[in-house]
């Protein structure tokens, strides 16, 4: 008699948790792939490494120093909120680290240690977690904190003076080859091109950073839309309103010069804050490209990468709006002939 | 007991409980703007507290006079006679203020919260409650201004209410967080002492106390019974109308 009992019993049990577990099933099609977000993060930061690398061997171990700090601060900031508002931890994800990353190639090699630390704080507790943590956050992160950093501390971080490489040799303390284009001097673009020039830790280096958006793209972890669009837009913007026409080495100089590789490959390509379909990557580039060409042509400063994507990050949601894929099967309903 | 309790009621009322910059959120304009430093959010904070505070008690004075279609208008005319008083004063006796402030002194006669309470409060009831509500909110507006600017001036140029101790921290390597003190700063420093506000409300409930601090207002005011409520004169004249 209690044989059959706790039989039923353990069928009605299996019975719940069956639906327990139907309840949490969506609808069809089931395509499941290995694809998580610590594989995409993962890829990102290997893509990243070239270009940091260079820049810890051009800028000297201070870069190495601001990089650790800042990395360590964002993941010590996200695992500490989650605590505090007793959430299970998402620093496994490995967007955090990738936040630092980005955030500490955004600095000059000669800021004070306080900086990335404020920087991560503002990245992730005030930028993503407030907002309600990755895929929620409506701006980049390590992009906002740098927008942050620049508004509050303009001074340290529009100092680009720096040691080169790991020898003691003399500081050397250049304008960077994007404010000299605007005052009209010539660059080198051999040299920008490798990235033997000042700037931030991780931006000076094309070609080490288009070794890693080419590895992205042949990933398929980003698609080109966003980042060609918006090079192309940039490079069209500045040939037309620039002043000096189809001159190469001033194209050039646009071109390997400031944030822009950095930008267009890493952070403009963020998935959290670029449009989803492809029709609005391609309009969110073309913005992006001539919005940087307004700052940089018509703009006090020499550099406006950062702020272009920031502002580009806040008419994401319009452009969704006017770039919603039609129902399949949907008909536009015909005119009215008057 | 309970007139006693009622004569000071609306004054803790604008302190706390329905405190004009944390829970009903209005006079945004100005508590943006003038909270660059804590002297300058006091100095508005007073200004306003006392043109509330003497409007309150003429429109109060004149509720029975005042037609009711032209009610706006006339408030308007009282409200703007006070601030240009105070104006004129400030230019007189305290022309760094005055000129710190600028031009939100003269617009102190569009400040919602100013009108809100003459429509909500003094044109309903009586004189001493109309001052000691005028009082209240305005203090309730005077201590959050200050609040606001204290933590700006503190994290932006690194001193309190002009006293600076900008040199020992400089030399120790650190900078004022300059943001504070631009236009972003304002909306930082209102977020995080709003969310302050709401933390310890949810402690005090949670706690089971009757927390003194309101949740704004869901405009359910059929099961409300506060009176000088904003939201509630609207449904009330619109019975009357009809």
């Amino acid at each position: 008699m209690s044989d059959t009992e706790n039989k039923e019993k353990t069928a009605g049990e299996k019975m719940k948790e069956t639906a327990q577990l139907l309840k949490s099933v969506s609808p069809t099609p089931h395509v499941r792939d290995k694809v998580s977000t610590s594989y995409l993060m993962g890829m990102v930061i290997a893509a990243l490494m070239p270009a940091e690398i260079y820049g810890i061997w051009h800028f000297g171990p201070r870069a190495l120093i601001i990089t650790l700090i800042s990395i360590a601060c964002c993941i010590f900031f996200e695992w500490g909120f989650d605590k505090i508002i007793k959430k299970k931890s998402t620093v496994g994800d490995l967007s955090c680290v990738v936040t630092g990353l980005l955030l500490a190639m955004n600095l000059p090699v000669a800021v004070p240690l306080w900086i990335p630390v404020i920087g991560a704080f503002v990245a992730i507790v005030v930028v993503k977690m407030l907002f309600g943590g990755l895929g929620q956050n409506f701006m980049n992160p390590a992009l906002g904190a740098r927008c942050f950093l620049v508004l509050s501390f303009a001074r340290y971080m529009t100092d680009f003076s720096y040691k080169p490489g790991w020898g003691g040799a003399d500081v050397v303390s250049s304008a960077t080859p994007l404010a000299r284009l605007k005052a009209g001097e010539s660059v080198d673009l051999m040299q920008m091109f490798i990235g033997n020039e000042g700037g931030t830790i991780g931006e000076t280096s094309a070609v080490a950073l288009l070794l890693g958006g080419v590895f992205l793209i042949a990933c398929s972890v980003i698609t080109w839309h966003v980042s060609l669009c918006y090079i192309v837009s940039l490079l069209a913007f500045t040939a037309v309103f620039g002043g000096r026409g189809f001159d190469i080495t001033y194209l050039g100089g646009q071109l390997y010069g400031g944030g822009l590789m950095l930008g267009a490959f890493f952070m403009a390509t963020d998935y959290v804050t670029r449009p989803i379909t492809r029709k609005g990557q391609v309009i969110y580039g073309i913005f992006l490209g001539i919005l940087t060409g307004i700052f940089r042509v018509f703009g006090p400063g020499a550099e406006g990468v950062s702020y272009a994507i920031i502002i580009g990050n806040l008419i994401v949601p319009l452009i969704e709006k006017i770039t919603v894929p039609r129902h399949f099967g949907y008909k536009k309903p015909a005119k009215e002939v008057a | 007991m309970e007139k006693k309790e009622s004569v000071f009621k609306p004054f803790i009322n604008g302190l706390i409980s329905e405190n004009p910059t944390f829970v009903l959120m209005l006079g945004m304009c100005p508590t943006l703007a003038v909270t660059t430093s804590a002297i300058n959010g006091l100095g508005m904070g007073l200004t306003t507290t006392v043109v509330l505070a003497l409007s309150n008690v003429i429109i109060s004075a004149l509720r029975k006079v005042i037609p009711d279609r032209v009610r706006i208008p006339a408030f308007i005319v009282i409200i703007a006679s006070f601030v240009t008083i105070v104006g004129q004063f400030l230019e007189a006796y305290l022309p760094a203020l005055n000129s710190a402030l600028g031009m939100f002194i003269p617009l102190i006669v569009v400040n919602c919260i100013i009108l809100g309470r003459a429509e909500a409060f003094a044109s309903k009831n009586g004189m001493f409650a109309s001052l000691m509500d005028g009082l209240g909110m305005g203090l309730g507006f005077t201590v959050a201004l200050t609040l606001i600017g204290c933590v700006r001036e503190i994290l932006g140029s690194f001193s309190v209410f002009g006293y600076s101790f900008r040199e020992p921290l400089e030399s120790a390597g650190m900078a004022p967080i300059a943001i504070f003190v631009m236009a972003p700063g304002a909306f930082f420093v209102l977020a995080a002492l709003n969310a302050l506000m709401s933390v310890i409300r949810d402690k005090q409930i949670k706690a089971g106390k009757q927390s003194k601090i309101k949740a704004g207002c869901g405009s359910d005011c059929a099961s409300c019974g506060d009176d000088g409520c904003v939201h509630q004169f609207y449904d009330e004249k619109a019975g009357e109308k009809e």
